[in-house]
């Protein structure tokens, strides 16, 4: 009675079965997609109204500006892929850099400087980690508890800033490879070269596999016989680099370390990463959807001050941006759990 | 003595003692209370009457928590109450009457109610994360505060919303009542009523409840809502100690401080199981180890290291794998053959 409706619809549906399993394995490169969708949209739309938007100066200035912002998000990516989070990355991209700053005027060479920072970084990525891992603390109140640590250290190394005077760490800033109107800095090629990592490890290492093994369900992976323990560690040291590097940068970019430096950051980069596609359940997301999102998260920027409005609306629109995404990936989610 | 040592408020209030004995030894004076023209003044009354904001933002926290949620945005919320009432006292022509003030307040809290209820409905209708759903107002919160105030820090003069923060009731400074009465009508809506118990059940296995018939979704909503307007009322006593309007550093990292007082009064953030109580004792602890971090000459901004360094010895003494070791340890020392492990209920 069934058979015949059931062959037709196979026969009619072959382009639309092709498409759909197409679309299902594709489905975790939908949102990244859109964020695309949304930087180019965000592009033309300025592009049109301001008429000078797009200079290659200012798209240049996009990756400069957000440098930090990048490597941040590219290590909350492995944290969030997971499925955890690391709200420390804010106060230690301030202590690294104000240590930073703060080494380099007492005269400490800059090849030492350099890794003690990113070192420092990655020995609380590993506290949070081993807080998270052996004595099955929250993640969220584990990386609280580095946030408070790195923050109050960064003020017992200096109270008030200090100014960056290495020409080494200068370069990294002022130098700028020029082509055309285009330039690029140090830094941004540092941060290009941290996402192309990345991205190169998520895809193609197996460490990189069991993260998502991870971070789709953890219970499996275990059964599996995947380093469960070891990747998960390995993610939160790989995220406190990440910040321990940026640290370096963010104190290149300003030129100074300051103890207050990133308050709040910590949000921009999730809410960057999830823009970028990622889900905060883990398991699904991708390096290059953070980057689209810390591009979108800067455009959103330069658009604000461009008008000339107040900075408070950057915030209302990235809340606003956020809400959308999350909206969508849940539809997305439920879509692919009903199938 | 050992039902003593099993009861779940014991670390909790073990750790306060022990924060108020370090004080007392430290500066005598610490729990002398003395009287001013009918009215007490003492390191106490001030940790009662600054611990009044946190004690709100804590309560609603521990609902929200309860029912498997979080609630990220109530600094934001904070902000954006004293920002509409401060906005209307200032818009008004008379700043001193009572009734400005009062539909001022009202004003602030319906804006957070609202605002908490919008969180609700991102968590309990649409099944958004409740760590996403409450980041959206607490990045936007702000912003919305700003843009409330224009931009700048609102000002004010108006004796009876100064009252409020400042002023006191036979002796006893009014914000600390306002804190009991909030603890008292949380008390009684959640343990006098089935309420408590159908949001631990939501929290402990949502999909079981909701088998049993419990109406998760309102029970969800109602939490947010709830810390939406205990948030709102909070950031009214914050603007009124200061009597201004401060966008950006009203309630921050207050969130954070609420989550930790409820974890110190032993809820666990899994959800489930609450404790009113045990969040009131984490409220005082924690303004106590402010209080003396302040008395003890580090500068604030060092504090976080404090901060830091409690949080983990006391996540670390919630978790089973070091409450195994101490069992071990204590098994041990007396060895008593039982067959009982006593760590299987603790860790619950």
């Amino acid at each position: 009675m069934t058979s015949t409706p059931i062959r037709t619809e196979q026969a009619s549906g072959a382009f639309a079965a092709r498409l759909r399993v197409f679309v299902n394995r594709r489905a975790s490169w939908i949102p990244v997609f859109a964020a695309l969708a949304i930087l180019i949209a965000m592009f033309v739309g300025a592009q049109l109204y301001f008429g000078n938007f797009l200079t290659p100066r200012l798209v240049s200035s996009l990756l400069l500006d957000n440098a930090y912002l990048l490597i941040l998000a590219v290590g909350m990516t492995f944290v969030i892929l997971t499925g955890g989070i690391d709200l420390s990355v804010g106060s230690v991209l301030a202590f690294t850099g104000i240590m930073c700053a703060r080494l380099l005027s007492e005269g400490v060479p800059t090849g030492v400087v350099i890794p003690i920072m990113i070192l420092s970084g990655a020995g609380i990525g590993l506290l949070i980690a081993v807080l998270v891992q052996f004595f099955d603390v929250q993640p969220f109140i584990a990386s609280l508890a580095g946030m408070f640590l790195a923050r109050g250290l960064a003020f017992v190394v200096s109270l008030s800033s200090i100014k960056v005077e290495d020409p080494a760490i200068l370069w990294l800033q002022s130098t700028r490879f020029q082509v055309g109107g285009w330039y690029i800095t140090p830094t941004g090629i540092i941060a290009l070269l941290v996402v192309l990592a990345a991205a190169l490890v998520l895809q193609f290492t197996r460490f990189g596999r069991t993260i998502y093994a991870i971070g789709g369900n953890e219970q499996s992976a275990r059964l599996m016989g995947l380093p469960v323990v070891r990747t998960k560690i390995l993610a939160y040291v790989i995220s406190g680099t990440c910040a321990g590097l940026a640290g370096v940068v963010f104190a290149a970019y300003t030129g100074s370390g300051y103890p207050l430096n990133g308050v709040g950051t910590e949000l921009d980069t999730i809410a960057a990463v999830v823009i970028g596609g990622t889900l905060l359940t883990g398991g699904s997301g991708y390096v290059l959807g953070s980057m689209i999102g810390v591009f979108v998260y800067g455009t959103i920027k330069g658009v604000i001050s461009f008008l000339g409005a107040e900075q408070s609306w950057t915030r209302i629109t990235i809340g606003v941006l956020l809400l959308i995404f999350v909206v969508v990936q849940r539809f997305i989610i439920t879509r692919s759990r009903r199938r | 003595m050992k039902r003593v040592v099993k009861h779940r408020l014991f670390w909790p209030i073990a750790a306060l003692v022990a924060l108020v004995a370090v004080n007392t030894i430290s500066r005598p004076a610490f729990l002398s209370v003395t009287v001013q023209d009918g009215q007490f003044y003492g390191s106490v009354i001030d940790i009662l009457r600054n611990s009044a904001p946190l004690m709100l933002v804590a309560l609603g926290m521990t609902i929200v928590i309860s029912t498997r949620g979080i609630d990220l945005s109530v600094g934001a919320l904070m902000a954006v109450s004293g920002a509409v009432s401060l906005t209307i006292i200032e818009a008004s022509p008379d700043p001193e009457n009572l009734g400005v003030v009062l539909v001022a307040i009202g004003a602030g809290v319906l804006t957070t109610l609202f605002l908490g209820a919008w969180n609700g409905f991102l968590v309990a209708v649409l099944g958004i994360q409740p760590i996403i759903a409450t980041l959206v107002l607490m990045l936007a919160g702000r912003g919305i505060a700003l843009l409330v105030t224009g931009g700048f820090i609102t000002t004010i003069n108006s004796t009876p919303y100064q009252f409020m923060a400042q002023g006191s009731v036979f002796g006893l400074p009014f914000a600390f009542y306002v804190s009991i009465a909030a603890v008292a009508i949380v008390a009684l809506v959640e343990r006098r009523t089935a309420l408590g118990v159908l949001t631990e059940a939501v929290g402990i296995n949502p999909e079981a409840s909701r088998l049993a018939g419990v109406r998760s979704r309102g029970i969800v909503w109602g939490a947010y809502a709830a810390s939406g307007v205990l948030a709102g009322f909070a950031g009214i006593l914050y603007s009124s100690n200061i009597m201004a309007a401060d966008a950006n550093a009203a309630g921050l990292y207050i969130e954070l401080d609420a989550i930790l007082a409820v974890v110190l009064g032993g809820t666990s953030l899994a959800g489930g199981k609450f404790s009113l109580a045990g969040t009131v004792i984490g409220v005082f602890t924690i303004q106590t180890l402010k209080s003396t971090i302040t008395f003890l000459g580090v500068p604030p901004a060092v504090s976080p290291v404090f901060m830091a360094a409690v949080v983990i010895v006391v996540v670390l003494v919630q978790s089973r794998r070091v409450r195994e070791g101490f069992a071990r340890i204590g098994k041990a020392l007396s060895r008593t053959p039982s067959q009982t492990r006593p760590d299987a209920e603790v860790a619950s």
